[in-house]
Formats: C-alpha cells, sequence, structure tokens
C-alpha cells in the first residue's frame, strides 16, 4: 500500500507492505536510526516516537496507520548545534546512562510536558511509566524533565 | 518479531466496514488503536487474513451524556476518556480506570472498544464495565442490538461479537456516586495480577468488578449482595473470591490471587463508603 507521512517536517511517500511497523519503516526505510527498537512487545519505551504530537510506541503502530499523519523521532527534535529544550537538560542533568533508552525517554518527556506543562515529580515519574531504563538511572532522567519544564523553551 | 502477512483494507464508514467484515468472515478483524491485536499478531498468536482498520471513523470517538446514561463510542481512546470533562462528572469509575491502562502511550492508541472486544479478563475496563452494570451495543449485518456487560464476556478472549459484528458504544448508568478502582502489580505499566474496580450506582447499591480472577472480568455478586443486606466491609471483602477459579502464572497463584481480590475488595469499600 501506498502511504504519505510527514517526518520530522519532511513527507515521504512510500509502498509499503501492510505488516510493516511505524519503527521499521522509520530505521530501515529512512534510515532514522535514533529510535531504537528494545523490548518489541510494547513495555520498555525504547520505540517511543511522537504521532501527531502524541508519543506512541512505534513498536506497535503499523505504517499503514501513520498514513497522512505527522511523525517526529528524536531526529526531528533538534540538532546538536541547538539542542531541544528536553535534549538539553537530558545533557545538563547527565539524565543517560548507556543511553539505549534515551531517544524514547526524551520524545515521551516532550509528550509528557505538552499535555502537563508544569509537573510534579510524581507525575514525572507516572509520566514516564512507559518507558523502561534497563540501567535504573531513573533519578537524573526524573530531574532532566523537571528542569526542562523549568525551560520557557519547552513550551513552544 | 513481524506479524504474518495480511491484506489491509481501511473502512470510511461504519456500513463499510461492516459490508468488509461481512465479506470475509473468520478470517478478518477489525483493528482500531491496534494496542491488543498488533501484540497478539507480532507474536503470531492472531493471523488473520485480512485486517479491516476501523479507526479514522471519528463518528465512533465520543463520550457525551444521553438522558441518564453516559454513551462512550467505541472509538474512544483511553487518554479521551481519562480526560474527559462528562466522564469524570458522570461516569467517574470509566475516567479513573482508563487513566490507569498500560502507560501514557497505550492510552494515546489503545481504545475501549478495542479493549473491550478483545476481552481479556486481566483488562482493567471490563472490570469497570461489568460493575457499572454497563450495556453494550453492537452493530451487524441484521442490525443493532444491546449487550449486558456481564452477558458479553464469554470466556478467556471470548465474546458475544460476531466475526460480521462491530462494538460501537458503551453505555453506563450516569452517576456521580464515590468509585474505587485497586490495580495491583508489580511494576507500573503491567496488566493487573488482579484489580478491584467498584462504584456506588445511581440505585445505592455498590457494584463490584473484579479483574483476572477468572477467565472473564467478573461481578463479584455475594459482595454486592452481603452489602445490601447491612454487611459491613470487611465482612463483605471477605466474599471476594467466592465462585471464582483464579487463573495461575508467573506472577500468582489462585490462593494468592483469593487474598489479593479480598484485600483489594476491602479497600475499594472502604474507598466508596460502603457499608
Amino acid at each position: 500500500m501506498r502511504v504519505s507521512i510527514r517526518v520530522n517536517g519532511h513527507p515521504y511517500e512510500h509502498e509499503v507492505e501492510p505488516r510493516l511497523l511505524l519503527v521499521h519503516y522509520l530505521r530501515s526505510v529512512l534510515g532514522l536510526t535514533a529510535t531504537n527498537v528494545g523490548c518489541d512487545t510494547t513495555s520498555c519505551g525504547a520505540c517511543t516516537v511522537l504521532l501527531d504530537g502524541e508519543s506512541v510506541k512505534s513498536c506497535t503502530v503499523l505504517a499503514v496507520q501513520a498514513d497522512g499523519r505527522e511523525v517526529t523521532t528524536a531526529e526531528g527534535l533538534g540538532s546538536p548545534e541547538q539542542l531541544h529544550p528536553v535534549q538539553a537538560a537530558f545533557r545538563e542533568h547527565h539524565g543517560l546512562q548507556c543511553g539505549y533508552c534515551t531517544p524514547g525517554m526524551v520524545m515521551a518527556a516532550v509528550s509528557l510536558l505538552a499535555e502537563n506543562p508544569d509537573p510534579t515529580e510524581e507525575e514525572v515519574r507516572l509520566g514516564l511509566e512507559g518507558n523502561l531504563c534497563r540501567c535504573t538511572g531513573y533519578h537524573n532522567i526524573v530531574e532532566a524533565v523537571l528542569a526542562a519544564a523549568r525551560d520557557p523553551g519547552v513550551r513552544r | 518479531m513481524i506479524p504474518a502477512s495480511f491484506d489491509y483494507l481501511r473502512a470510511h464508514s461504519l456500513e463499510e466496514a461492516l459490508e468488509q467484515l461481512g465479506a470475509h468472515g473468520e478470517e478478518a478483524k477489525a483493528l482500531a488503536g491496534g494496542h491488543s491485536l498488533l501484540p497478539l499478531m507480532k507474536l503470531r498468536l492472531a493471523t488473520p487474513r485480512v485486517l479491516v482498520d476501523i479507526g479514522r471513523l471519528a463518528e465512533l470517538s465520543y463520550v457525551r451524556q444521553e438522558g441518564d446514561s453516559v454513551a462512550v463510542g467505541a472509538l474512544t481512546r483511553h487518554c479521551e476518556l481519562a480526560r474527559s470533562a462528562v466522564a469524570r462528572a458522570q461516569a467517574p469509575l470509566l475516567s479513573r480506570v482508563a487513566a490507569q491502562v498500560g502507560d501514557p502511550q497505550v492510552r494515546h492508541r489503545g481504545t475501549i472498544g478495542g479493549s473491550v472486544a478483545h476481552g481479556d479478563p486481566a483488562s482493567d475496563l471490563p472490570a469497570a464495565l461489568v460493575a457499572l452494570g454497563a450495556t453494550l451495543v453492537v452493530v451487524g449485518p441484521s442490525g443493532r442490538r444491546q449487550v449486558p456487560a456481564e452477558g458479553f464476556f464469554r470466556g478467556f478472549l471470548e465474546t458475544d461479537l460476531g466475526p460480521d459484528e462491530l462494538l460501537v458504544e458503551v453505555r453506563v448508568p450516569a452517576g456521580a456516586g464515590q468509585v474505587s478502582f485497586q490495580k495491583f502489580n508489580l511494576r507500573a505499566q503491567d496488566w493487573a495480577i488482579v484489580a478491584v474496580a467498584a462504584a456506588r450506582r445511581p440505585d445505592g447499591r455498590v457494584g463490584v468488578g473484579l479483574a483476572n480472577m477468572g477467565s472473564t472480568p467478573l461481578r463479584a455478586l455475594a459482595v454486592e449482595e452481603a452489602l445490601a443486606s447491612g454487611a459491613a466491609p470487611a465482612g463483605a471483602a471477605a466474599l471476594a473470591a467466592e465462585g471464582t477459579e483464579p487463573p495461575s502464572d508467573l506472577h500468582a497463584d489462585p490462593d494468592y490471587r483469593r487474598h489479593l481480590a479480598q484485600v483489594l475488595t476491602r479497600r475499594a469499600l472502604e474507598e466508596v463508603g460502603a457499608g
């Protein structure tokens, strides 16, 4: 089936098999490899991207379901020269250890802050319940999200 | 993990979806948010030859009060139900439970209709529907029919829904009474090992639903009747596992689940101010 999906602001059109998962469309068809495959069972959140601005686990979305819609991956948030405020906060507060969960954590945090711009620590922890850090580095991740929430740039 | 191949059909209207399902019978499955179906397909526990994508039928996404009922369209996502002002005011158990399904990403995709049609006894919303005495609205080639939630769930992943039918709406009695949802699990996003949903219904009676205490969501009738006869919460809750055959898995054996059902029911009854 032919799909048109806007990814990080760029329109793409491809013929895809209906069973192609969105995460594989992003990684293998578009070559956007920031989005990781972790558990592949809708649990770990490493594959989290934004679909029309809301966090989703791209291992559990078909590319055909994203047809006509807008996807944002970590590549689309900021650039190495100009990080998105959430990315900058993760770097500043060392919100990562091995880094595998980080793109998913960042995308989940962006979605969380879009829905709740001024979360409490508990709301951040609950808001990230769909993302697992295999290093158990949650403390600094939560610190980073709280710091990002205080950054006016995050509300753009 | 990649699902087995299938043909993908996108429905642009309810009528078209019913035609497509009718044409392919048992070989077709309806796809809404995909958060029950796609995981099964990735594990190849489900291998439908045809998927009928109903996910774009916007007319099936709503929460509204209709007389003394609250009507929820089958394609209403969990995140929408959780923040719906109508649900929070007039069906607070539904918004409370919807806010605890899975995790935020799951709630952005999963729908109430998908969760109910999937018929997993460990799911959160079906237990709430049983507690509330909900009615499920089903359409098929012979028209529209209404099924009480308790009669809808037939067995493990088995419901009253025919292959050529669609669940289109969930209706619950409107009411602002106290509610409680007690979900016990080990990790935040896990399925409930046991969950208890309770609500004071508009008629004053307390309804209690159990998740993961059998092959279907269950109504804790013995608890409800004890309360109606004047029992205190602790006494009524002791009957929570009566007549159940809870499953055994990695997390818990049946005895532990019976124990959990009693403890969680007592907490739920105390929260709704029963007895």
